[in-house]
Order: C-alpha cells, then sequence, then structure tokens
C-alpha cells in the first residue's frame, strides 16, 4: 500500500516579513502626516526626469524628500539633488527590487515629521517590483512614448499593482510616431479605468494636472 | 529575476512552521497567483538551489496555480477574466478591475514525514 503523504494547513503570506516591515512604514508615514508615493518603470522611462521635475515643482510650495533605488552607483542621487530636496541613494547591490526593508533602513537618519511629501523611484524594471509593498500611498508605473503602446500587454502584473499610471516624454511623441489611442487602450485593457496622466518633464505639459492630482491625493489621506 | 530571494523567504517561512510544530517537512506546498509577478518554473529550480543545506534539503515545492478572478459590477459575480491582457468578465464581457483572486503568493501547507 502507498504511503499517503500527511498534510498540515498553514496558510501565510510568503512575503510576510515585508508585508509587516510595509504595514509598520505605512504607519509611521500616516502618523507622521507624509504622503509616499513610489515609482516604477522600465530602465529609460524617465522616472529620474519626472521627480526632479515633481521635487523642483512641489519644493517650491512644501517639503519633499526622495529614496532612489538602482542597482549600482549614485549618479541618480546626483541629479536629483539638484532640486535643492534631500535625497538618498539606496544601492541594492545584484537586487532587481526595494523592499520594505531597504526603505526602512534608508529612513533611519531622516525625520519624517519634516515632510509633506516622500518619493520612492523603484529600481528601473517591470517585473519584480510587483510583488513588493514599500508601504507607499500611491505607486506609479510610467511608460514613456518611445516604448511603444504594448508595455501594459507584456506587463499586466505592474499595471496592475500600481494605482497610476504616467505616460513620460510626450514632446516627442509626434517624432516617434506615438499611437496615444492604442497606448490608452492597452492600459485599459489589462487596468480598466485606471487613471492616466500625459507628462512632459522637459515642456512641463501635463506636470499642472498631475500636481494637482497629488495634492488632493495627499489631502484624502492627511484628512483621515 | 526575484525569484531566489522568493524561494529564500518561503524556506525561512516554512521553515519557522516546521519547527513550531516539530515536524520533518518533506514537501512545501504553495499557491501561486497569475498576477503575484512571480514564474513558476523560475520559483521552482530556485527553491531547489536554496533548499540545499536547509533543515528542508530534499523537500519538494508544490505549486497551486491560481488564475486571476474579478468582481463584475454588471452581473453581478466573480468571474474568470478572459486573459491576462484583457481584464473583461468572461461571462458578459464587461470591463473589470477589481480583482478578487490572482495575487496569492501564499505558503499553505507543509507535507509532513
Amino acid at each position: 500500500m502507498e504511503h499517503e503523504p500527511r498534510l498540515v494547513e498553514v496558510r501565510r503570506n510568503i512575503l510576510k516579513q515585508n508585508d509587516v516591515t510595509a504595514r509598520a512604514l505605512r504607519e509611521r508615514f500616516r502618523e507622521a502626516g507624509v504622503f509616499v508615493v513610489s515609482l516604477v518603470s522600465s530602465p529609460g522611462s524617465g522616472k529620474t526626469a519626472f521627480l526632479e521635475k515633481l521635487l523642483t515643482l512641489l519644493g517650491a510650495e512644501c517639503k519633499v524628500a526622495a529614496l532612489v533605488g538602482d542597482l549600482a552607483t549614485e549618479n541618480d542621487a546626483q541629479r536629483l539633488a539638484r532640486s535643492g530636496a534631500p535625497v538618498k541613494q539606496i544601492v541594492t547591490g545584484t537586487v532587481c527590487h526595494l523592499d520594505a526593508a531597504m526603505v526602512e533602513s534608508a529612513l533611519q537618519e531622516w525625520n519624517l515629521k519634516d515632510l509633506d511629501f516622500l518619493f520612492i523611484e523603484n529600481v528601473g524594471n517591470l517585473v519584480c517590483p510587483s510583488s513588493y509593498d514599500l508601504g507607499e500611498d500611491l505607486r506609479l508605473v510610467l511608460s514613456s512614448v518611445t516604448e511603444g503602446e504594448d508595455k501594459p500587454l507584456k506587463y499586466p502584473t505592474i499595471f496592475n499593482s500600481a494605482d497610476v499610471a504616467v505616460i513620460t516624454k510626450m514632446d516627442i511623441a509626434e517624432a516617434v510616431e506615438f499611437d496615444e489611442t492604442a497606448a490608452v487602450g492597452n492600459i485599459h485593457a489589462v487596468r480598466p479605468g485606471m487613471e492616466i496622466f500625459e507628462v512632459s518633464a522637459k515642456s512641463g505639459r501635463g506636470m499642472d494636472a498631475f500636481l494637482d492630482y497629488l495634492r488632493g491625493r495627499a489631502l484624502n489621506v492627511r484628512a483621515v | 529575476m526575484h525569484e531566489l530571494s522568493i524561494a529564500m523567504s518561503l524556506i525561512d517561512a516554512a521553515q519557522e512552521e516546521a519547527a513550531k510544530r516539530n515536524v520533518k517537512v518533506t514537501g512545501v506546498c504553495i499557491k501561486l497567483g497569475a498576477l503575484s509577478g512571480v514564474v513558476k518554473e523560475a520559483l521552482l529550480a530556485s527553491y531547489e538551489m536554496a533548499v540545499c543545506e536547509t533543515p528542508l534539503e530534499g523537500s519538494r515545492l508544490l505549486v497551486e496555480e491560481v488564475p486571476v478572478m474579478v468582481r463584475c459590477a454588471a452581473c453581478q459575480g466573480d468571474r474568470p477574466i478572459r486573459s491576462l491582457q484583457f481584464f473583461c468578465c468572461d461571462e458578459c464581457g464587461a470591463p473589470a478591475s477589481e480583482i478578487v483572486q490572482g495575487k496569492e503568493l501564499e505558503l499553505v501547507a507543509l507535507e509532513i514525514e
């Protein structure tokens, strides 16, 4: 007679440790009254340029700061520091995503109560960051006009882990024959109703609309 | 490719649960959602590597794949979607974005001696 294996039920999230840390972070953010936004995208889609613009514009009216994740180099932190905002680089080494523990440790020297907005730029990657909660209030997925229109179809998971989509580099949309209808259609195919912003960090197009949205979201969270 | 770190987290979790119950694990059963961001084949290969020289060495990973289900407001029910590229209710065709199942990354059971 074949021996039947015995099963014991366990039921726990495999990334429980990350979830616990992310929950604690979210609680800290709420208590400090800081609104936290993370950015995910493929490498080269303009996260840093968009963030630099956001830090400059928002920094003129309130206190902003940023954490930026990369496998190597401090280049992005140096670029973002030009905005005048406090910026800290998280160098992940070979790790292809940020996790909640990395965010927690990067925040050690900062007093969150001094901040209104904190931005977290993830490692450029459309796959791995989707599995990790960082305790953020809002997750943006960015896709540039140069990447074509079908990124959402190829990476539906990241579009379903984010809250809002941002199409970047709109100033060169025409030159690269970007099909806006197709792009919006593809985002909505994998995520019906998803809010979409079309921006250009270079020309400033769409930045005001996005900032208005951000202020509105932050007010809602702080009011709770 | 973050499956290796996922496999290591999984092994830690399974080891902790096994130690609590004082059991010898021969298999680890998980649920893996189609929207978990984790690829089954990569996770299986990572598990084999990561499990070496741990108390779970020799155990197998059993993966139950979980398809996406959405709540359809139009026909009032939890339904499968047409495809990952087309988040529409498979029954009535209405677009639906409220995911009720498919993000699982969950240790569900231990197979023991």
